[in-house]
């Protein structure tokens, strides 16, 4: 079993018809990924990508029996389409908008608080299986079917693990996203493969800003025993100036905690072997399990 | 988005926060009339930059008289404001701000912004406000409260009223605290802030409760639908190559160094950064070249590189995901030609279309350096750089 996105998932596309969605629809389908059909208001009874288009997630369960849906709407109307897909029970959204409002956000995680639909994202390149399927934007022929977990904050690190982590191949590849309020977390994702039989060893990538990376470490010290899995990380930033964003929203230093040496240090403490450079995350890795 | 103090108060103001009377001048003749206007005896003139430290950099000035606040004003116009928050060039004091001046029984602070843990927003308040607040919460941090409101939910009557009772008011005085503490987190919400600070949130020897310093700034994803404060950014307070930047919707901060940098993606922007470090190097900026990438964005985003004076030497590491190599090869050779490249530009290409993209670079005529890994890249650069200089 990976995690997040199975054999067994049914995925629906959020903005289908749009430029976005329809050429990373095309991409997840080549990939042979069970995509279903999508949502697009207005296009509803229609057909794109010869699957059918719903005017609402709602609709598109019902027909469908969709369980997982990737949200590719613009960032005003972002929030509101995954609090749709939530209020349809889904099991998982992907939510890959970059430039969702905070307080959007905010909203977001007090309507899911106690609700069984898992949020991935948002302002991230999605989740990915390999020999399975993906719901986002990771290229899919960098990934291969193997039993490294990735999870990482930065979409374009995690393409980097998975290229120097090929000859393991990795079970799943989560993409956590930029934003400082997001769905699912560093201690989540951990916790997904610490329980999935078929995942050996995780790469974590992290970034400055915030205490994402700090949590996570202090996850991975609670491991005992039978267990433990090996835990390989790497954290962008350390060449950062304090108090400037660096793209992504949440990247940004304000205090001594949220800097890279202070995360690479947590992440050490807790026994994770910490790459120095994003080149050597491959090595870190085969190091962490002792190949 | 940052913006002043004189427009952060304005725009507290409207949510029935208590300010100062006050007024901004561009020229120093326009002081006079607002001094007699505001008619006080004691008036503080403060510089408008976008920075902290402002005071101990002569930046606020109290005076008495009409005399000389027209002088300090003339004085303070076009100096240089330098503070361990500015560049070491300083900023341009180009705005004046006259407000009225009272006398203080109380410096308090407190600051409404987002806590990354729990996604809500936190109120961040102490007794010991004033100038020193970062060394009050280095050395006694037990006098730095935390008010976490959970996420999307509202500052209730009973969060404010604890916030006023741990500031040590009582009677009159922490049922205006309250009234302008609930004010001020309306405000946060109703404008999309990231951050307002209030220090000192002061009380008078009159038993008053006023803001006397303020800073500001706002989300810049929900500036689409805050056309108020969007209209307030000043142009002046950003590097001429940031703003460009912002026009062609590329992520771009200026650094120090003088390796410039063109990456796709903030994560693998920082990490080239990193690794340009570990090798000797130093990035001469951040730049991620965000979402879908035409080969006219691509050769925008070059060109703004190009232009930085600083830069000796270009490093281009593109992974495709969201863009097509290709697309990046083509706004490359284009931007090539445009600019004449003769400094030395090192580019490593992998993902979607890579193939057809080193194909492109290769047969363009000019001495553009493809190259297969990123590690190889930062070090070529770096060298290459170094023996240019």
């Amino acid at each position: 079993m990976a995690v997040l996105l199975t054999k067994e998932s049914k995925v629906i596309c959020q903005g289908f018809t749009g430029a976005q969605g329809t050429f990373h629809s095309e991409r997840a389908i080549d990939y042979n990924t069970n995509i279903v059909g999508g949502v697009t208001p207005e296009k509803g009874g229609t057909k794109h990508l010869n699957v059918p288009v719903f005017n609402t997630v709602a609709e598109a369960k019902i027909k469908t029996g969709c369980n997982a849906s990737g949200v590719f709407v613009p960032p005003p109307f972002a929030a509101d389409a995954i609090l749709e897909a939530v209020e349809a029970e889904l099991d998982l959204v992907v939510c890959i908008t970059d430039g969702i409002p905070t307080s959007d956000m905010q909203r977001v995680k007090r309507e899911m608080k106690g609700c069984k639909t898992r949020l991935v994202g948002p302002n991230c390149p999605g989740v990915l299986t390999p020999g399975v399927g993906k719901i986002g934007i990771i290229p899919g022929h960098i990934c291969k079917p193997g039993r490294i977990g990735v999870v990482s904050r930065s979409g374009t690190l995690s393409y980097e693990s998975a290229v120097q982590t090929a000859e393991l191949g990795q079970s799943t590849i989560i993409g956590i996203g930029g934003d400082p309020v997001n769905g699912t977390n560093f201690v989540d994702a951990l916790e997904l493969f610490l329980d999935d039989d078929e995942t050996d060893g995780i790469v974590l990538i992290g970034e400055i800003g915030g205490t994402a990376e700090i949590d996570g470490a202090e996850f991975i010290k609670s491991w005992s025993g039978k267990t433990k899995k090996p835990v390989a990380a790497f954290v962008a930033g350390a060449a950062a100036p304090k108090g400037r964003k660096l793209g992504h929203a949440g990247a940004i230093v304000n205090s001594g905690a949220e800097t890279a040496d202070a995360k690479k240090e947590a992440l050490k403490s807790a026994g994770v072997t910490v790459a120095d450079t994003i080149t050597t995350i491959g090595d870190a890795m085969r190091k962490a399990m002792k190949i | 988005m940052d913006i002043h103090e004189y427009q952060a108060k304005q725009l507290l103001s409207k949510f029935g926060v208590n300010i100062p009377p006050g007024e901004v001048v561009y020229q120093t003749h326009e002081a006079e009339n607002i001094v007699s206007w505001l008619n006080e005896d004691k008036i503080v003139v403060k510089a408008q930059v976008h920075a902290g430290g402002r005071g101990k950099a002569g930046g606020i000035k109290v005076c008495s008289g009409d005399e000389e606040v027209v002088k300090t004003v003339d004085k303070m116009i076009g100096m240089k404001i330098i503070t361990p928050q500015t560049l070491e060039s300083g900023k341009t004091v180009r705005r004046v701000y006259l407000e009225k001046g009272y006398d203080i029984q109380k410096e308090l602070y407190l600051c409404i912004t987002l806590d990354r843990e729990t996604g809500g927003n936190t109120i961040i308040y102490s007794r010991k406000g004033g100038v020193n607040i970062e060394e009050v919460s280095e050395k006694t941090p037990d006098e730095i409260h935390n008010m976490k409101i959970a996420p999307g939910s509202d500052l209730l009557t009973h969060h404010a009223r604890t916030i006023v009772y741990n500031l040590g008011l009582k009677g009159a005085v922490a049922k205006k605290a309250q009234k302008n503490i609930l004010s001020i987190y309306k405000a946060f919400v109703s404008l999309d802030a990231a951050m307002i600070e209030i220090n000192p949130f002061a009380v008078t020897k009159n038993e008053d409760v006023v803001i006397l310093d303020c800073k500001a700034s706002f989300d810049d994803n929900a500036l689409y639908r805050q056309r108020v404060v969007a209209e307030m950014k000043d142009e002046n307070e950003y590097d001429p190559l940031e703003l460009e930047a912002a026009r062609h919707d590329l992520n771009y901060v200026k650094l120090d160094g003088n390796i410039g940098l063109m990456v796709n993606g903030a994560g693998l922007s920082m990490a080239t950064m990193d690794i340009i470090k570990y090798y000797g190097g130093e990035a001469a900026n951040f730049m991620d070249v965000a979402g879908a990438a035409t080969p006219e964005r691509v050769a925008a985003a070059f060109k703004l590189i190009y232009k930085d004076p600083d830069v000796q030497g270009i490093l281009i590491n593109i992974f495709g995901g969201m863009m097509r190599c290709n697309d990046i090869a083509t706004g490359l050779v284009n931007a090539s030609k445009e600019v004449g490249l003769n400094k030395p530009l090192v580019v490593r290409l992998e993902g979607t279309n890579v193939d057809i993209g080193k194909e492109i670079l290769i047969n363009s005529g000019f001495p553009i350096k493809p190259v297969d890994t990123m590690e190889q890249a930062a070090q070529d650069v770096v060298k290459m750089v170094k023996e240019n200089i």
